[in-house]
């Protein structure tokens, strides 16, 4: 099942959602004509159309709402922070090309902070998945939750066939005594081929799709790094704020240590291209993040990387 | 009318060879091909007549400044640079290239570009405040803020007209390029921006509406500059959305536009007048 496809579904069978986007239709693009007065398309307006969430779900509507996932995020973050969290309304908002994929758009598009602006509000909920059937299986218990949330849209696709979500759960792929990868969303699936080579190199190794930020399990971060002598954290993120903060959040509070590796991006940007030249140049390939693991270059071979099918 | 300094032959002539930039630069990743061909002649009529920007001032607090605030036409801006000797037009191939800083948007590694934008409704603000540094320091510099009409959605586009009349800008220029589209749908069908002439004018602005891509109407509406004292200049550049290419002239699903190279080679003859080009590329349009 595609996001779409759930959507509509799950709009045609509960009266209370809205669809709602400031002009960004590449995932709704056929709801208008099946929702009618109920899809609402406010134009290129990020800040009216949260604020306009926020007084539908005054009246008991659960809006979910489209945009870009840099401007929905920060051109309207304090509608977002003030309407929604504030009064803790069921707002759902659902991000468009977050990290690595706005590719050649440049920085104004690309959301690498989202996370952790996003988990910084109070009430709301922070979620990554790792493609569309990672996403479709979480989205009807994101869109149920009382309160305001955040979904990092992945509609790529992987051959990984996931577990059933479970609210606060991270999704546990694997576990290894020598290094445990944990990682969200796009990165996912370069994991799944860095850890391949981290094994067919002779170690034990671990895997973790995070799913949720925010509630974020503890116990799979304290498992990861209390079982294996390195952790990593991997993510198409600044360093600041995002799943490395989490960990080291979550050892301080627990009064442990762990030898962490983190991958992000430090304080900078990222060079706009497609998305296979977007993780070759930044060092984010499967190959290349097990290569940074290794501390040395092997014989393997990097499978190709599909081009986003949108681009803005 | 007064007369234009260029001949409008040679003006049209530029114009042309930047729609051939454009066109080859929507493949291999594509770009926003529609909205840089209805900003094509303005850009090029502002860089050739209007605005005191060349290669050796492109320092100088003594020069005009343009802000490209759509900036997913930023195609139609690079092709003007490389006909006016501002960028080296081989560097049009790096498009999405690692190896260079040309992309959907524009970034000030490129010489020329004033401020970066991608984020709509952010650079009448910037241009604001350039304007006004150069009213407290009494210079005699121009500056422009190229806006999409779809942009005028933002509210910040508004605050900026409530500004600019505040401090009395006179020196400021907002261009809005009409071209009926914001990326989806006609303006109209979606957030009717219509009458927008009283708008501008309701906001204290001086306006004038004109066709964007004739150059006699561009020369005569900014030969008047300023148009009012004390008043922030508006004009409203009537354009097509994809002109110069009838296959997707006013199409409303071909704004971001990713042709194969087959199609490149027939879009470049359908701009010179050949036959219209069959197109079989998917439609792009996800904003």
């Amino acid at each position: 099942m595609t996001y779409e496809e759930l959507l509509t579904q799950t709009a045609l069978s509960d009266e209370r959602f809205i669809v709602m986007t400031a002009e960004n239709r590449a995932l709704v693009r056929n709801i208008p004509a099946k929702l009618g007065s109920r899809f609402i398309d406010t134009g290129i307006t990020e800040q009216t159309m949260i604020g306009a969430a926020a007084g539908l779900a005054l009246r008991g509507r659960i809006p979910v709402v489209h945009a870009l996932a840099s401007f929905l995020t920060m051109r309207a973050f304090e509608f977002v922070r003030t309407d929604a969290g504030i009064p803790n309304l069921p707002v759902k908002l659902s991000s468009f090309i977050p990290g690595f994929l706005s590719d050649g758009n440049g920085p104004t598009h690309q959301a690498v902070e989202d996370i952790s602006l996003m988990r910084g509000i109070p009430n709301m909920t922070v979620f990554a998945p790792a493609d569309e059937q990672d996403l479709v299986e979480m989205l009807p218990q994101i869109w149920n939750c009382a309160s305001p949330s955040y979904v990092r849209i992945n509609t790529r696709k992987t051959d990984h066939q996931h577990s059933p979500f479970e609210w606060g759960k991270a999704e546990v792929i694997a576990k290894g005594e020598d290094v445990t990868i944990l990682t969200y969303g796009l990165l996912f699936e370069q994991a799944l081929i860095a850890v391949e080579i981290l094994r067919s190199e002779g170690l034990s190794v671990g895997l973790v799709n995070m799913r949720s930020l925010k509630p974020v399990d503890e116990a799979a971060i304290l498992a990861a790094t209390q079982g294996s002598n390195l952790t990593v954290t991997l993510e198409d993120h600044f360093l600041t704020g995002g799943l490395y903060s989490i960990v080291a959040e979550v050892l301080l509070k627990n009064q442990v240590t762990a030898k962490v590796l983190p991958m992000a991006l430090h304080e900078k940007w990222f060079k706009p291209s497609l998305l296979p030249n977007v993780l070759q140049h930044e060092g984010f390939t499967g190959k290349q993040i097990a290569e940074n693991i290794l501390g040395y270059n092997t014989r393997s071979i990097q499978p190709e990387i599909a081009v986003p099918q949108f681009s803005e | 009318m007064q007369s234009v300094i260029t001949p409008t032959t040679q003006l049209e002539a530029t114009a042309l060879k930047v729609r051939e930039h454009i066109i080859k630069m929507s493949t291999d990743g594509g770009c926003f091909v529609g909205a840089s061909l209805s900003a094509a002649d303005l850009i090029v009529y502002l860089y050739s007549e209007f605005l005191n920007i060349n290669k050796y001032n492109l320092s100088s607090p003594e020069r005009d400044y343009l802000f490209l605030s759509k900036g997913h036409d930023v195609p139609a801006l690079y092709g003007t640079f490389a006909e006016l000797g501002l960028l080296d037009p081989e560097r049009l191939k790096n498009h999405l290239s690692l190896d260079d800083h040309i992309y959907w948007h524009p970034n000030t590694k490129i010489p020329g570009i004033e401020f970066h934008s991608g984020s709509l409704g952010h650079l009448p603000s910037v241009a604001i405040g350039v304007a006004m540094d150069i009213k407290i320091r009494g210079g005699n510099n121009k500056v422009i803020c190229i806006i999409g009409d779809g942009e005028l959605n933002e509210g910040t586009c508004w605050e900026a007209a409530l500004v600019a009349n505040a401090y009395k800008l006179d020196n400021l220029i907002f261009v809005i390029d009409r071209n009926q589209f914001q990326a989806n749908m006609a303006t109209e069908d979606l957030i009717p921006l219509e009458p927008l002439h009283d708008k501008f004018t309701a906001f204290g602005a001086a306006v004038k509406r004109i066709n964007g891509h004739s150059f006699e109407a561009l020369h005569e509406a900014f030969s008047s500059y300023p148009f009012e004292t004390g008043k922030l200049n508006v004009v409203i550049a009537d354009t097509v959305r994809g002109k110069g290419l009838p296959s997707i002239e006013r199409r409303a699903d071909r704004w971001f536009c990713n042709f194969t190279a087959a199609e490149v080679e027939d879009l470049l003859k359908e701009l010179h007048g050949e036959q219209v080009t069959q197109l079989t590329s998917e439609t792009l349009v996800v904003r």
